[in-house]
């Protein structure tokens, strides 16, 4: 079913992917009911000789129903999404990792704050284009750009944050799966934009402790 | 009015003017419709052209554009088009379809003439400024094209023109081109302001006897509330440009953050004017709809108050949607799920008058012609736009789909799918009314069933690349690995949007050859009920011979009793349909 959406490796991708479906599959109904009887009327009431229209200014039933239904699906959606959007875009849960995403024409910068766990100090580590990251443990981003709007776009991570110049925004997720994918720029940001390119590695945390070792022992 | 004074009346108003008082600068509001319907359909060639270009990259990337090596560098090298004309050419399809195309032919050409027709007037209220509008907005298209030519090119930071990208030169490249852009948006929101002044105080004070609000055509209900919206929407976005422009110019730092500025700011500024804006594209659209509907259903319109307050409801509601642009942007998560309520909200709307738009098919004695092939097309391609509205609305799923070509499959269905199909249907209908002749039936349906099969092609498959993760505005797919399996569809879309093109011509043709050698209209040949169709085809300066008294609502069709299946607004009688 619905092959089309990429491989989701997060732990909150499937609450977006099953909200996802949910309105494809009210949409796909409502499409079909609503072109249905649109196709159908359309051949029933075409016009022969000898046919008149029925003379009906409306109903104000009809109206009261076809103004609440629709009332109820999307409050409902609503709610649905509530939950889900609070989940990844209002509370972090407590961190395991931290990133810091230099987003600026036309790379992603990614600063990790080494041993010390501080960033801004002697052994902070720059990395272009290249995020490493332990699986199954909380990541967080903070997000910020030098330059334009960019936006941090992992499609198998279903993540997606526009970086700001002159403010940092936060973002998590945790991944739930070891592999290479790419961090494509997802806002126009210059003649560049296309191109604008990352990639996130996702490490066992063995590989991830390795990685760790070989880059901060100078 | 005596027959006298009906003489007088329309001596006062009949100039016999010359080639210049009579075509260029014609203080009547039909010409003035025509004029904009011009300017708008050559827009709209160049907006189609950038378009193609656009889809070429897309499924050719940096092959040579066939027929193109002409066209000297930087714009293309020996055909090919670099990454900076790229974003070029989207940013200005964009600019002029939306700005130059669907806002002048609506409210422009649609408004003009069809307001003081429809209400019973002889001219807008203020005839002066309503040919200052039109020549101001010629001169603001003329800006936008200039800016093609000059050094650096056109605006290439898209028609959203998000800062800091658009306010600062260093970024793109362009200097002049995008100074230009944000001058030209500014001229034109004068003339739309003269316009939604015109068309407020027009349709407010100078209807015929008789023509309450409630008796209004729907599609001047649509256009009033058009004009409401125009008229309030456009200070804030020329506000907003002149903000952008002294950033650019006169170093004053409103977006820009090394000085204090703040780039999250024009976003909230543009989507306030843009999403009122995203209305007023449609609106219209829904009104024409509901004209032609009605009258080739031969059917009264199902629910009348339930669709003009379901317009009334869409414009107080438009203002309070607009952050759901911006869910991604980095504004405060909990404003996200405000604005994802009120756009969930405002769906209903819609929704009441899709269902009002089956309701006056149902029953109905329902006649093909080409205005009411558009009409449906508009409503079924209207329910696509809509129902895939409703991914974005819900915020974790526009998370994942948020920039990408799911977006861009949308903002057509509603806006070519919506708009331009009504559009379309809209000039086959009042062309005898705007040029005194038929267009062809033939030419039309060829060109409507071609234009809907190459439309659905050329974008329905965007949906699919959108969830697949294709983002917007990328110069070359083949770029990323993960979009590989998706490729092929960027080369059906891009066939299907050269038979689009292509169908067009078919259109071209029929609108001028039917303008000169089309068969001769009556007078009322669609049999319809408004009072456009009370005046003479084509109508003199001044259009009425005699001041229509109005009876009766517009969509008194079929009404049991009478011997026709329609009864004009104009005609005097009694009965059942006086009422209504």
């Amino acid at each position: 079913m619905l092959p089309w959406l990429p491989e989701n490796i997060s732990t909150y991708g499937g609450d977006i992917d099953w909200l996802f479906r949910l309105i494809f599959w009210i949409t796909t109904i409502v499409f079909v009911g609503v072109q249905g009887t649109f196709l159908y009327f359309l051949f029933k009431y075409r016009a022969r000789p000898g046919h008149k229209a029925i003379y009906s200014h409306g109903n104000n039933t009809l109206e009261i129903a076809w103004t609440i239904a629709p009332s109820v699906v999307c409050v409902v959606l609503a709610l649905l999404s509530r939950a889900t959007w609070d989940e990844i875009k209002a509370e972090i849960p407590p961190v395991d990792v931290t990133v810091r995403v230099y987003a600026k024409q036309f790379n992603w910068d990614f600063i990790y704050p080494g041993p010390d766990g501080a960033f801004d100090t002697d052994d902070d580590l720059t990395i272009e284009n290249e995020l490493n990251v332990p699986v199954h443990k909380v990541v967080k981003l903070e997000m910020l750009s030098r330059d334009v709007i960019h936006s941090f776009f992992v499609p198998v991570l279903r993540f997606k944050q526009d970086t700001m110049p002159g403010r940092q925004i936060d973002g998590w997720f945790e991944a739930t799966k070891t592999g290479e994918w790419e961090i494509p720029c997802a806002e126009l940001c210059g003649f560049g934009h296309s191109g604008m390119l990352g990639y996130l590695k996702v490490h066992s945390d063995q590989d991830y402790a390795a990685w760790v070792a070989k880059r901060w022992s100078k | 009015m005596s027959e006298a004074a009906a003489a007088h009346a329309h001596d006062e108003h009949h100039h016999e003017g010359g080639f210049v008082s009579t075509y260029l600068f014609s203080l009547d509001h039909k010409m003035i419709g025509k004029q904009f319907l011009l300017l708008s359909l050559f827009m709209m060639i160049i907006g189609g052209l950038l378009a193609l270009m656009v889809r070429w990259q897309l499924a050719y990337p940096e092959q040579p554009v066939p027929g193109l090596a002409w066209v000297p560098e930087p714009y293309l090298y020996d055909g090919i088009i670099p990454p900076e004309t790229y974003n070029m050419l989207f940013t200005m399809h964009a600019t002029i379809m939306i700005f130059f195309v669907v806002i002048p032919i609506l409210v422009g050409a649609f408004g003009n003439f069809l307001i003081p027709l429809m209400i019973g007037t002889k001219d807008m209220a203020f005839p002066i400024l309503n040919m200052l509008s039109f020549w101001i907005a010629a001169f603001a298209g003329g800006l936008l094209i200039s800016s093609f030519f000059v050094e650096g090119g056109a605006a290439a930071g898209g028609w959203t023109a998000y800062a800091p990208l658009s306010a600062a030169e260093v970024y793109t490249g362009v200097g002049l081109g995008q100074d230009l852009w944000i001058i030209s948006l500014v001229v034109l929101g004068i003339s739309s302001m003269m316009g939604s002044i015109n068309y407020i105080t027009t349709i407010i004070n100078m209807r015929a006897p008789g023509m309450t609000m409630f008796r209004l055509p729907l599609v001047v209900w649509s256009l009033f509330i058009t004009a409401i919206l125009l008229l309030l929407a456009l200070p804030e976005l020329t506000a907003a440009m002149a903000m952008l422009l002294f950033d650019r110019r006169f170093g004053t730092a409103f977006f820009l953050p090394e000085h204090g500025g703040e780039p999250i700011l024009w976003q909230h500024l543009f989507w306030f004017f843009g999403h009122p804006e995203v209305y007023i594209l449609i609106l219209p659209g829904m009104g024409i709809a509901s004209e032609i509907l009605s009258v080739f259903s031969r059917k009264p319109i199902f629910g009348y108050r339930a669709m003009a307050m379901a317009m009334i409801a869409i414009a107080f509601l438009g203002w309070v949607v607009w952050g759901h642009h911006m869910f991604q942007s980095g504004m405060n998560p909990t404003m996200g799920m405000a604005f994802m309520t009120t756009t969930m909200v405002i769906a209903v709307p819609s929704a009441i008058k899709t269902f009002n738009w089956l309701g006056t098919l149902w029953g109905g004695n329902i006649h093909f012609t080409t205005p009411m092939l558009h009409a449906l097309a508009f409503v079924s391609m209207f329910v696509i736009g809509g129902l895939s509205g409703i991914y974005m609305a819900a915020t974790p799923v526009d998370i994942f789909i948020h920039d990408t070509y799911f977006i861009v499959g949308h903002i057509h269905y509603v806006v070519f799918g919506g708009s331009i199909f009504a559009i379309f249907g809209g000039i086959a209908y009042w062309f005898p009314k705007m040029y005194g002749r038929m267009m062809n039936e033939t030419l039309g349906k060829i060109h409507f069933f071609g234009t809907l099969l190459f439309f659905n092609i050329t974008f329905f498959p965007m949906h699919i690349i959108g969830i697949g993760g294709h983002m917007r505005r990328i110069y070359n797919p083949e770029q990323y690995e993960f979009l590989e399996p998706l490729l092929h569809w960027n080369e059906i879309m891009t066939i299907g949007s050269i038979g689009l093109g292509i169908f067009q011509i078919v259109f071209a043709v029929n609108f001028f050859w039917s303008m000169f050698a089309g068969e001769k209209a009556t007078q009322n040949p669609w049999h319809a009920n408004t009072l456009e169709w009370e005046a003479p085809t084509p109508p003199p300066h001044g259009n009425f011979l005699v001041t229509p008294t109005v009876y009766r609502g517009p969509y008194e069709y079929s009404v049991p009793g009478e011997k026709e299946d329609w009864l004009p607004q104009a005609r005097p009688g009694s009965g059942v349909a006086a009422a209504h």
